[in-house]
């Protein structure tokens, strides 16, 4: 009896660590798919971006370079499209932050309970309206409305000696320039920080909050002193997240920055970003030296997005393995 | 089994009413509906440990922060009757918490120390304060972490974590914290219940210096620290409605050695709670 029972619990047991193997298996699978897709897109890229790397080497990104975007003569140098999702990215983050900040703080220490739920969920929705939608209200709403008479107003600074160059005018009429990309991706990227931050702050425990408060802070110089440096690492964290979005927003920038390779420096005037070329040029790019060099563009963004996003990851992981 | 208490001698003289330094006049604390504590009056007594016991969630916790308004921050809290200090009603219109927090300093029963240095803990509060001289401050950092019988083992540390130090010592550091705004009065809640044996011997002497300089209420789970350090001892239990009561005040020795009410006795010999 004894014996018998023994050995129904060692079957059974057995039975268990077979679909423990299984299921082991299955999941390392899908844990491998996803490693293997990540590694067959960067050896594609590289791949076929041989041509170009062959062809014009470091050249091809460095901003000393007189730059040519010419598929005629087959001559492509990239500095202008790097510069583009450079600047628009940085203008969208140095606006979006502190708003962003503001609604955290808002939304977690502030709002009155009732207020709280429809303004995370309008948060929420904003962050969920397809790019493509941002790209349309963009044209027909916020660049004639909002981008011209702002660019207007920054027109004048064009010939202030040193910062001249990123101001030269005239605004196009039609809005389409990298300001204008530029205030598109401050509404974008403007949920995810503002949602992750709110989260990080929420995170920081009651206690941190009652010991500044006991120490007679008032709520502003708790939320400043104590729960932002609590968790600065995890708003760093948001702020790359949203710099990566905002580098890598493809349709909506295509749709409103206007897609030319030339504006020099002023972000007055139409540009590229490395995503609004790819998008806007692949379709046509019948050599097979333009298509290397579009991919040598995606190769590019692509490093750029992998090193902020494991940048932001080790951020936030390494802060949250300290507190723990 | 009779409670070994350890009631030392100079607590026994210490024993005697001061100056009301804080009063709690009809005091009741509600969220929402609940009634957490009602109808409590309770004096304390200038420069002496007042300990406050009771059964779990009989609201020791919650007549605590009442005094120094901490339940303010709970959403839903709900305060009538007064608080005096000083014979000022810190519950007034027109009271300013946050002098009131100052004046009213707390300790927690989990040690939370801000996750920067040693230094920038204590300061926090003089700076807050507006104090901005370094040499002030390191005079205040050195005087309170001294106070806190903790500057021996931090004075070369002083740029380290606050986090890096053992619970105890994070502990002390929180003291020193408080200490640093130069509060009237001193409440700590539960202050050596996430600590070992050793550590809470070290907080128990300290809270004893510490009265020299400051009124301090504490709330203890523990009634043989009660007894150790407190020259008055509050007992709260509750009603059938879970609101806790003021069953009996008065000097520690009294209430341990000879209390009025039955209750009281029920709880320090440990046939409840």
């Amino acid at each position: 009896m004894a014996s018998s029972s023994t050995s129904l619990r060692r079957k059974l047991m057995r039975h268990l660590q077979h679909g423990d193997v299984l299921w082991w298996a299955l999941l390392l699978l899908s844990a491998v798919v996803v490693v293997v897709l990540v590694l067959w897109i960067a050896w594609q890229l590289w791949v076929q971006s041989a041509p170009s790397r062959h062809a014009f080497g470091w050249d091809f990104i460095w901003p000393w370079v007189k730059s040519v975007w010419n598929p005629a003569l087959d001559k492509f140098q990239a500095w202008p499209a790097i510069y583009g999702s450079l600047i628009t990215a940085t203008i969208a983050l140095v606006l979006a932050v502190p708003l962003a900040l503001g609604i955290a703080i808002f939304l977690s220490e502030l709002a009155p309970a009732w207020l709280r739920a429809p303004l995370n969920y309008m948060v929420e929705m904003l962050a969920a309206i397809p790019s493509v939608v941002y790209g349309l209200w963009g044209i027909y709403v916020f660049l004639p409305l909002v981008v011209v008479p702002i660019g207007k107003a920054l027109e004048p600074l064009g010939s202030v000696p040193g910062i001249g160059i990123f101001f030269k005018g005239p605004v196009p009429a039609s809005g389409f320039t990298r300001l204008g990309a530029a205030l598109v991706l401050v509404i974008m990227i403007l949920p995810t920080i503002a949602a992750v931050s709110r989260d990080v702050l929420q995170a920081v425990p009651r206690s941190q909050r009652e010991a500044a408060m006991a120490l007679g802070a008032t709520q502003w110089e708790t939320v400043w002193k104590v729960l932002i440096p609590y968790g600065q690492s995890g708003i760093l964290g948001a702020v790359i997240l949203g710099f990566g979005r905002a580098i890598g927003e493809t349709m909506a920038v295509t749709m409103v920055i206007g897609n030319s390779a030339g504006g020099g420096y002023s972000i007055l005037k139409p540009g590229y970003t490395m995503a609004s070329i790819i998008a806007n040029e692949f379709a046509e790019a019948v050599s097979e030296m333009h298509t290397s060099a579009l991919m040598e563009i995606g190769l590019v963004l692509f490093a750029i997005t992998l090193l902020l996003n494991a940048f932001a990851r080790w951020l936030v992981v390494n802060r949250t393995i300290k507190r723990a | 089994m009779q409670p070994q208490l350890n009631i030392t001698e100079p607590t026994r003289a210490a024993a005697t009413a001061t100056d009301l330094k804080m009063e709690t006049r009809g005091l009741s604390v509600y969220y929402k509906n609940f009634r957490a504590i009602k109808e409590i009056n309770l004096p304390v007594y200038e420069n002496r440990v007042l300990a406050i016991i009771g059964p779990s969630g009989c609201g020791k916790s919650t007549l605590l922060r009442a005094l120094n308004r901490m339940n303010d921050l709970v959403p839903g809290a709900r305060v009538e009757g007064e608080v005096l200090l000083d014979g000022e009603n810190i519950y007034a219109p027109g009271q300013d918490v946050v002098d009131i927090r100052r004046r009213v300093g707390m300790v927690f029963q989990r040690p939370n120390p801000f996750p920067m240095s040693v230094y920038d803990n204590v300061a926090f509060g003089p700076r807050l304060l507006g104090i901005r001289k370094k040499s002030v401050l390191d005079e205040i950092v050195e005087r309170s972490l001294r106070a806190a019988a903790l500057w021996e083992h931090v004075q070369d540390k002083l740029g380290q974590s606050g986090m890096a130090l053992s619970g105890g010592q994070q502990q002390r550091l929180c003291i020193a914290r408080a200490i640093a705004m130069e509060p009237e009065v001193i409440l700590m809640d539960e202050p050596t219940s996430a600590l070992d044996p050793m550590a809470t011997l070290t907080i128990e002497d300290l809270i004893q210096r510490l009265k020299e300089n400051f009124t301090i209420v504490i709330v203890t789970h523990n009634m043989q620290q009660a007894a150790r350090i407190s020259d008055f001892t509050a007992f709260l239990s509750m009603d059938e409605d879970r609101a806790g009561y003021l069953v009996e005040f008065g000097p520690t020795v009294e209430v341990f050695t000879n209390p009025k009410e039955k209750l009281t006795e029920d709880y320090i010999t440990g046939r409840f709670g």
